[in-house]
């Protein structure tokens, strides 16, 4: 993994979100560095998975602008893009396609790694199943096979949500881990998660947007 | 100053005064030119000495037509605005625009239909305005009918821009073809809707239908812009001031 | 990002989803059949006079193909929208307008390529003469890939509705109609004996303003889809 110095921060300016006629929040503004992590907190419908899309660049926020090293990141566009990596609620994977297929798409749609996707796949412990499709892996090694994503691109800032879903406790660990090395290596991390997010060595930024509700 | 003006114009708040001021003078102009068109068009203007009094509805039939273009022109401009700039307001006028520019379309395949019934017995013929104007129905019917799929008004702006975009490129294209389809396949009778020679006396009425059915279309897009601006910003303070007052 | 790794990445997509679609092969079958039966359908509703056939062969071939491309459309994006990796192809670092023409590329060659096979079969069920079972080769060769490209827009803006299928019918049709006209003109035209390179040209022009035009209109569309 490559060490990061110099990487931009990731600020948040006046951030408005609404959604169906409700505004779900307001004024929001934070400034994520590297090493960091955000942790969204919230009641179910409170915006996490909104204000999660809108870091990425998917969802145009109502009022207010994103920077990712003082430029808006709609105005970056794929330089922005080349720097992140999204996992959703969806896994992003195709289950007709092998787990070592899977990555290769992955990594030819962002900025390659030195990882190898074999390496990529022990990590995420799907070591053995490269060639099973996908299809055939149980939820907790599909979403782990789609944590493994984040892992064979050059990425700083990895957006989460919900990333621990079907996973078992020492799934939900050795994925903990991956994130805590990610962010010592200067990464970045915004998560949102109802399973306590605990990362040490990490500085968390918590915001509960249920509070920040108007 | 002119930078001041815009960002007033922009505002729905702004909008609404301003275009409430704005629609009765509209709207006066509009009635006493369509009364002048009608009266020149169908009481002063000679028979056409082939089409004797029914090409009269061309009055009607013409202006209908030239509106239906026009509105979708606008429509996919402010569009493309709303898209590009993200202005609310263009948004509205679009969406707007949509359900009156179908309104012209329809006038105008009625009143072509009633025109041609007269001279040739039938309700419908396959001639190349016409043809083109059906399709144009259907254009306006899909951006309709995309709009109020979409539950999110912003989301649903965007996308029946993109949509009103991409049948402005293909009207041309669709006219042309349309146009050399019709020639292919004419049978031995002439295409009844050429207009008869244009003389002064039918140019008058044609254009005073014209400007008129203009103002009917800016006045009645400003009061359904009104009623969508109403809707999107109802949770905002000025609306629910107002919605007290009332 | 590099032009190599641009070149690259759309190999990869066209070779992923012509993977994907050999997985499920059975599935290649059903546009084909569709535009098979439709054909067919027409003899039987408005007799089998070899003249009348003949006649109208041109026209209802094109109709029947563009009722078939119309059928597997949504293929383009829905089980990527599905399954979350259409969102992804928004977030790489590529242009969306270029793995766009990969997937509509990839549609084509599963879909439109097999129709341009199975219809000189459907020359001969209406009795079409050789010269315009050629011609008609020709005009689905130019014609079917503007049918894949103009088809993917409206898919994009229909992609995340429920009903998405009913409207998408209305937003494409009328966008075929030029295409209709001149294919099955210069069909036509061929039967009769005539010289169609004016008719081709036409189909050509379509073609190169489809491929210029239509993948940024599809990535907005589907940027628009999937905020």
């Amino acid at each position: 993994m490559t060490q990061r110095e110099h990487s931009p921060a990731l600020e948040a300016h006046a951030l408005q979100c609404i959604r169906d006629d409700r505004t779900l929040f307001s004024e929001l503004a934070f400034r994520l560095t590297p090493g960091e992590a955000l942790v969204l907190e919230g009641r179910n419908g409170s915006g996490k998975t909104s204000l999660l899309r809108i870091l990425c660049g998917i969802r145009l926020p109502d009022a207010g602008t994103v920077s990712w090293g003082g430029t808006d990141i709609n105005k970056l566009g794929p330089d922005y893009h080349v720097d992140t990596a999204y996992v959703g609620h969806r896994d992003g994977i195709k289950l007709d396609l092998t787990p070592l297929e899977n990555l290769a798409m992955a990594r030819a749609l962002g900025k390659p790694n030195n990882t190898t996707l074999e390496a990529a796949l022990e990590k995420v412990d799907l070591h053995g199943f490269e060639d099973v499709l996908t299809r055939n892996l149980s939820a907790g090694q599909q979403r782990r096979l789609a944590l493994a994503r984040l892992l064979v691109t050059d990425t700083v800032l990895w957006i989460l949500d919900e990333p621990f879903t079907s996973l078992d406790t020492d799934g939900i660990k050795s994925i903990e881990k991956l994130f805590e090395q990610h962010t010592r290596d200067g990464g970045m991390l915004a998560v949102t998660s109802h399973h306590a997010v605990n990362l040490a060595n990490t500085r968390c930024q918590r915001i509960n947007l249920s509070e920040l509700a108007p | 100053m002119f930078n001041n003006f815009f960002h007033r114009m922009a505002s729905p708040k702004h909008f609404y005064g301003l275009a409430g001021k704005l629609i009765p003078w509209l709207a006066v102009p509009c009635l006493l030119l369509t009364l002048a068109g009608l009266y020149y068009g169908l009481v002063k203007a000679p028979p056409d000495y082939q089409q004797g009094d029914s090409y009269r509805i061309m009055f009607i039939h013409v202006p209908a037509a030239w509106m239906s273009m026009f509105i979708y022109v606008v429509m996919a401009g402010a569009g493309a605005i709303g898209l590009i700039w993200r202005i609310k307001l263009a948004e509205v006028v679009a969406i707007s625009s949509a359900p009156i520019g179908a309104s012209f379309t329809f006038l105008a395949l009625v009143t072509g239909s009633i025109w041609g019934k007269p001279m040739w017995g039938t309700w419908w013929v396959w001639d190349a305005r016409l043809t083109s104007e059906l399709i144009l129905l259907f254009l306006y019917l899909g951006v309709i009918a995309l709009h109020s799929a979409i539950d999110d008004k912003r989301t649903a702006a965007r996308a029946v821009a993109i949509l009103a975009l991409v049948g402005v490129i293909n009207i041309p294209i669709i006219h042309y073809s349309v146009e050399w389809w019709n020639t292919l396949h004419q049978g031995p009778t002439v295409t009844k809707f050429d207009k008869p020679s244009i003389h002064m006396s039918m140019l008058i009425p044609l254009l005073l239908m014209a400007v008129a059915f203009k103002l009917y279309y800016a006045f009645v897009v400003l009061m359904r812009a009104r009623c969508e601006v109403l809707e999107r910003e109802c949770n905002s303070g000025w609306v629910q001031e107002l919605a007290v007052k009332e | 990002m590099t032009s190599d790794s641009l070149t690259r990445a759309f190999a990869l997509l066209l070779k992923r989803d012509l993977l994907l679609a050999m997985r499920h092969r059975a599935e290649m079958i059903n546009p084909l059949l569709f535009f098979v039966l439709v054909t067919s359908l027409f003899p039987l509703g408005i007799g089998a006079e070899p003249a009348l056939l003949r006649a109208v062969g041109p026209g209802v071939i094109w109709v029947a193909a563009l009722l078939a491309a119309l059928l597997s459309l949504e293929g383009i994006f829905r089980s990527d929208f599905e399954d979350g990796t259409l969102e992804q192809f928004l977030l790489s670092s590529h242009p969306v307008s270029v793995l766009v023409l990969a997937k509509v590329l990839a549609h084509w060659l599963i879909t439109g390529l097999p129709l341009l096979l199975v219809s000189p079969l459907l020359g001969v069920l209406l009795g079409l003469p050789g010269d315009a079972i050629v011609i008609l080769l020709v005009t689905l060769a130019l014609g079917t890939p503007v049918l894949s490209l103009i088809g993917a827009i409206g898919v994009a803006l229909t992609v995340g509705l429920r009903k998405g299928g009913m409207i998408l019918s209305l937003l494409v049709l009328p966008l075929y109609i030029p295409l209709l006209i001149f294919a099955a003109s210069a069909v036509d035209t061929a039967a009769a004996g005539f010289p169609v390179s004016a008719h081709l040209s036409l189909i050509s022009a379509l073609l190169v303003l489809a491929l210029s035009l239509s993948p940024f209109a599809t990535a907005a569309a589907l940027r628009v889809s999937l905020s």
